[in-house]
């Protein structure tokens, strides 16, 4: 039981800020999805986060404590990240990688003992990757593999859980499956959930609060009833947007 | 939802679940037997031919426990202990140093072409050996060990120096790495024929061994040998689960626990010195370091753990049966066993250059 806290941060590569002055809090059990156009620093957002990029002003900190003053492995026992696009070493096993969670636990010389076994195994059992553990992950569908991600990072045994567009490429049902699976880990094991997604129907419908970024700022934060307006779309997208009622969830459902 | 909810029933639970363990022997039992026999027919062959089999007596007999009649001339015990074992012992270690020190760099690079003599380790380690036998030739032992110890640190100059140059943003792109790695190369190896031609005596000796002669002799290389591999071959063999972590990118490592920084130093800086140490007594050996871990991964799979002991040990293996070829296919003349990796090699090289875009088994 987490709390985040993103404190005036201002972050960027090199001279040029790329977000200034974000202010964001997320609780134990609370997903917060991060919206806005494309460019506009989610990712950034982020890395700065999960404490592989440095914000040039402001902290971001983690029950209090500093992420940039906590060693990657004390880091990376509270927060596991899900990355966008990321390499994935083709060759190894579901399992091998899955493993690789229980790194912040392990010394450079030590074995994963039966415990990491275990927590990895029900890691897989959590993500429906069970069956798979022996496969190539270079073989997996685009689903599976974002599956296996999660599943590493679900082995760090993480309080917060970062996800960087966990559903890109992917077809209805396994964006549906992968969002339940996050919003389950929020309500029933109590994670503290950052998600970004540029899908505005897909956060309407699984995030308890809505950051809309835009410039660089947040514009505003809220429930996505307040966040997803067609006045405040229209002006951060340039486009006119519809905004109705999902007919089944009641949420806010985006047209263009 | 459906897959999440449905698969309770299916059974697939942590406590049935098959588990995936890397011990599965049959990679050493290749490895290591590849090894045994190209050490019995590289001690086997040579000007004076011992049928194999009596190598094989002949060092079973060293065992206590066997009786085993000595029915072979005492000639033979000279060559095998004198001559022969520890010319084998030489290139067995050098091969196995630089499969495993090719090994380790892959890894760190992330690169399937990295290794000693491509990325200029190894003319970096020339240029520091050379440097410390132009000032005095030591043949004693103690003069030996202190030629890795310069190779070493020319060896990490080197690479320092690749790695600054390669790297681009925060990645170290394989074109930029192979560029920058044949132009610090070709400058380390210009100095190093300078230094050569200056000490012209010396010549013929050094050319010899910069091309892998392995022209010292006796069992003082073999020993001085040891000290550096025993401690950089420890080192990286332990290693192989962090490296795997690191197959994910600087930035995915660092967000699941690895202290990136540190652990790459700390590859640097042993791989160099088992490579270093592999060229104070062999000289440059171009391609093992390349094509050994790229067959241990082909063969045997990408985890580190596994993939840095099976090269070295497979690495042993290679070389010598270069080493043979070298010996045999114009005898009674001997090539430099550098010549034969680079002629077999360097279209191996260039195979995987061709085929890097789309590699499966990386």
């Amino acid at each position: 039981m987490v709390e985040l806290q993103i404190s005036n941060a201002t972050i960027g590569y090199g001279k040029v800020p790329v977000l200034r002055e974000i202010s964001l809090t997320v609780a134990p059990g609370e997903v917060l999805g991060i919206v806005g156009p494309n460019g506009v620093g989610k990712s950034t957002l982020i890395k700065a986060t999960s404490g592989i990029l440095t914000p040039d002003a402001g902290k971001i900190l983690i029950d209090g404590h500093d992420v940039c003053q906590l060693s990657p492995p004390e880091r990376a026992r509270v927060m596991a990240v899900v990355p966008q696009a990321a390499q994935l070493p083709e060759a190894f096993t579901v399992q091998d990688v899955v493993l690789m969670g229980r790194t912040p636990y392990l010394g450079w010389l030590d074995r994963e003992s039966e415990t990491d076994y275990e927590i990895a195994s029900e890691a897989m059992t959590r993500t429906t990757i069970s069956h798979l553990y022996n496969r190539h992950v270079g073989e997996l569908s685009g689903g599976e593999q974002q599956r296996v991600f999660i599943a590493r990072a679900l082995a760090q045994t993480p309080s917060i859980l970062l996800l960087d567009e966990p559903t890109a490429h992917l077809d209805l049902r396994h964006q549906d499956d992968i969002l339940n699976l996050v919003r389950s880990l929020a309500v029933e094991n109590g994670l503290t959930v950052v998600i970004t997604l540029h899908d505005l129907n897909l956060v309407a419908r699984f995030a308890d609060r809505v950051a809309l970024l835009s410039n660089g700022r947040v514009r505003s934060v809220g429930t996505p009833e307040q966040v997803l307006t067609p006045e405040e779309l229209a002006t951060v997208y340039g486009i006119n947007i519809h905004v109705t009622s999902h007919p089944i969830h009641g949420t806010p459902l985006v047209l263009s | 939802m459906d897959e999440m909810s449905k698969v309770p029933s299916k059974k697939i639970t942590a406590e049935v679940q098959p588990r995936v363990r890397v011990s599965t022997l049959t990679p050493w039992l290749w490895a290591v037997g590849a090894l045994v026999v190209m050490i019995v027919l590289s001690a086997a062959i040579g000007p004076v031919a011992i049928p194999p089999l009596v190598v094989v007596k002949m060092l079973l007999s060293r065992l206590p426990t066997l009786n085993i009649n000595v029915d072979w001339p005492s000639m033979f015990d000279t060559i095998l202990y004198q001559i022969r074992l520890p010319q084998t012992a030489l290139i067995a270690l050098t091969g196995m140093a630089l499969g495993g020190s090719g090994a380790a760099y892959q890894g760190l690079f992330r690169n399937p072409l990295a290794d000693p003599y491509i990325i200029g380790v190894a003319s970096g380690a020339g240029l520091g050996a050379v440097l410390a036998m132009s000032a005095h030739w030591p043949t004693t032992l103690l003069g030996m060990v202190t030629i890795p110890a310069a190779a070493f640190i020319g060896a990490l100059i080197t690479v320092a120096v690749v790695y600054f140059l390669a790297r681009v943003g925060r990645s170290t792109p394989i074109t930029t790495l192979i560029l920058s790695g044949v132009a610090v190369s070709a400058f380390t190896s210009a100095l190093t024929s300078l230094l050569m031609l200056l000490s012209t005596d010396q010549l013929h000796r050094a050319i010899t061994w910069l091309l892998g002669g392995f022209s010292l002799g006796g069992w003082e290389p073999v020993l001085a040998m040891l000290p550096y591999l025993g401690i950089g071959m420890g080192a990286l063999f332990v290693l192989g689960r962090p490296l795997n972590v690191l197959q994910f990118g600087d930035d995915q490592a660092t967000q699941l626990g690895l202290n990136v920084e540190r652990l790459k130093t700390v590859v640097i800086v042993t791989s160099s010195l088992v490579a270093a140490t592999a060229v104070s007594f062999s000289g440059i050996i171009g391609f093992v370091g390349l094509v050994v871990p790229h067959l241990a991964r082909l063969l045997w799979g990408p985890d580190y753990r596994r993939l840095i002991p099976l090269a070295t040990i497979f690495g042993g293996a290679v070389l010598l049966a270069a080493d043979i070829v070298a010996r045999t296919i114009l005898s009674p003349r001997e090539l430099p066993v550098g010549v034969v990796t680079a002629v077999l090699g360097a279209p191996f090289f260039l195979w995987l250059l061709r085929r890097a875009k789309n590699v499966r088994f990386w």
